[in-house]
C-alpha cells in the first residue's frame, strides 16, 4: 500500500503528518521524496545510514568517430547537445537521459556514462524503514532521484511517501502509483489557494484522496467550505496547539509525547483505507 | 572578412539590437563589407531550456566570425567558443550602428560568460512553479 502525503503549499506540515502517521502505525516504510530538501530524518534522528549514489546515463562523444553530422543535436528535444564546426559539446545538466542521441548517431560515436546527480540514504529507526533522496546541489532534475527512492517501496508493506510541495514534475512523480493521497493544508487563503491547485492535479491522476487540516483554528473556514463543495473528505484536523508547536520546534514527533494522538492517526489511517476500499 | 551575427529586436539593419543572445527576437547576419544581410527569427525564444545552446546552433552554421550581443550565458558561451566564434559586446542602437562599431574595432570581446538565464529574467519568460529548486531551467522537471 502506498500513501502519499502531499500539499500545494510548502510548510503546511506534510513531514509532520507523514512521520507521526508512520510512528503511529509502527511497522511502516517512510520514503522522503522531497529530494531538494529532505527532512524526515531530522524528526526521526537515525544513527546508522547507508548511502549510495544515484547515477544518470549521460552521452559521451568519441570525437575520433564523430563526423559532425548534427543528427544528435537535431534529435535532442532539450538542447543538451551543440554540434559545432569543430566538435560536439554535451551539456550534462540539461540532458534528460533519454538515450536518443546514441540511437540516432550513424557513426556509433556516442556512449553513455553514469553521472552522479545525488544520493539515496536508507536507515532504520524503531520499526520504521526510512529512505530519503538527496539531489546534488546545482542539479536541476529531481525526478530521477525520486524514482530511485521509490524503487525501495515494498508493496506488501505500508509505504508512506512524503512529497515535495507544489504541483510540478517532482510532485507528479511522487504521486504516481499511490493508492491514496493525503493533502495537507492550513486554513488560510494561502493554504486554500494551493490546496485547490493540488486538487486539480489529483483529480487528473484519479487517485483517492482526502484532506488533513493542520493548524486548525487559525485563519478562516474557507478550506472546510471548499472541501464540502468539492466533496473531499476532511480526514483529520490538528489544532493550532501550543504543546504540539513546542514539540515541533524541538524536532520531536508529537505522537511520541502525546499518545492520545496515536489513536487519531490510526483513525486517519483507517479512514484512508475505508476510502480506498470504497473507491476500488 | 566573413559575416557577423547581431542579436536584434527586428528584421532589418535599422532595428534596435537585442541585448540578449539566447532569447533575442532575431539574428541579423551581416556581411560587414557589403552590408548585405539576412534575418533569421530565433526559434529558441520559446525554448523551455537550453535556449542559448539552440541559438548558438542556429547561428554557428552561418559562417560567422563573431556574434554582437549584450551578454551570453555559460552554455551559449562554451558553444560559441568551441566553434571559434567571438562574442562582442558594447554596441548600442541599431544593427547597422553595431556593425559599424564592430568594423571600427569599438566593441570589446567577452571572454567570460555572464550569469545563467539573464534573458529569462529580463524577458519575464520564466515559469515559476514553486519559487524554489529547478535552477530556473523550467522545462520538464
Amino acid at each position: 500500500m502506498i500513501i502519499t502525503v502531499a500539499s500545494g503549499k510548502g510548510g503546511t506540515g506534510k513531514t509532520t503528518i507523514a512521520v507521526n502517521l508512520a510512528l503511529s502505525i509502527g511497522n511502516a516504510n517512510i520514503l522522503d521524496c522531497d529530494v531538494e530538501e529532505p527532512n524526515v530524518h531530522t524528526l526521526l534522528k537515525p544513527r546508522k545510514i547507508a548511502t549510495e549514489d544515484v547515477l544518470l546515463p549521460t552521452p559521451v562523444v568519441d570525437h575520433g568517430k564523430c563526423s559532425l553530422c548534427g543528427k544528435c543535436g537535431e534529435f535532442c528535444e532539450f538542447n543538451a547537445i551543440f554540434v559545432g564546426k569543430k566538435k560536439v559539446v554535451v551539456y550534462p545538466e540539461i540532458c534528460h537521459s533519454c538515450g536518443g542521441c546514441r540511437l540516432v548517431c550513424p557513426e556509433k560515436a556516442i556512449e553513455e556514462e553514469g553521472r552522479t546527480i545525488g544520493k539515496i540514504h536508507q536507515t532504520h529507526v524503531k520499526a520504521i524503514h526510512l529512505v530519503y533522496g538527496e539531489l546534488k546541489i546545482g542539479e536541476p532534475l529531481a525526478t530521477p532521484i525520486i524514482k530511485a527512492v521509490k524503487k525501495q517501496i515494498e508493496p506488501k508493506k505500508i509505504n508512506i511517501l512524503d512529497a515535495p510541495p507544489g504541483t510540478a514534475c517532482p510532485v507528479i512523480e511522487t504521486m504516481e502509483k499511490s493508492d491514496f493521497l493525503m493533502l495537507v493544508t492550513e486554513p488560510t487563503p494561502f493554504g486554500l489557494h494551493d490546496l485547490a491547485m493540488a486538487v486539480d492535479v489529483v483529480k487528473q491522476l484519479g487517485i483517492p484522496h482526502g484532506v488533513v487540516v493542520n493548524r486548525a483554528g487559525i485563519g478562516d473556514n474557507a478550506v472546510q467550505e471548499y472541501c464540502k463543495e468539492m466533496d473531499i473528505p476532511i480526514l483529520l484536523e490538528i489544532p493550532f496547539d501550543r504543546e504540539i508547536a513546542e514539540f515541533y520546534s524541538r524536532g520531536v514527533p508529537f505522537v511520541e509525547e502525546m499518545p492520545e494522538w496515536k489513536e487519531q492517526f490510526l483513525e486517519l489511517f483507517e479512514n484512508a483505507k475505508e476510502i480506498m476500499r470504497n473507491d476500488s | 572578412m566573413s559575416k557577423i551575427c547581431v542579436t536584434s529586436t527586428g528584421k532589418t539593419l535599422e532595428a534596435q539590437i537585442d541585448p540578449r543572445f539566447g532569447r533575442c527576437a532575431y539574428f541579423v547576419i551581416v556581411d560587414p563589407n557589403t552590408m548585405e544581410f539576412e534575418a533569421i527569427s530565433n526559434t529558441a525564444v520559446g525554448a523551455s531550456g537550453g535556449a542559448g545552446i539552440q541559438a548558438a546552433q542556429a547561428v554557428s552554421g552561418k559562417n560567422i566570425e563573431a556574434v554582437v550581443t549584450g551578454s551570453v550565458g555559460p552554455n551559449a558561451y562554451s558553444a560559441l567558443a568551441s566553434s571559434d566564434i567571438k562574442i562582442m559586446t558594447g554596441a548600442s542602437g541599431t544593427v547597422k550602428s553595431a556593425v559599424e562599431m564592430y568594423k571600427a574595432n569599438k566593441l570589446s570581446e567577452i571572454t567570460t560568460p555572464g550569469p545563467s538565464h539573464m534573458g529569462m529574467r529580463g524577458g519575464g519568460g520564466r515559469r515559476d512553479g514553486r519559487g524554489r529548486g529547478q535552477g530556473g531551467r523550467g522545462g520538464w522537471g
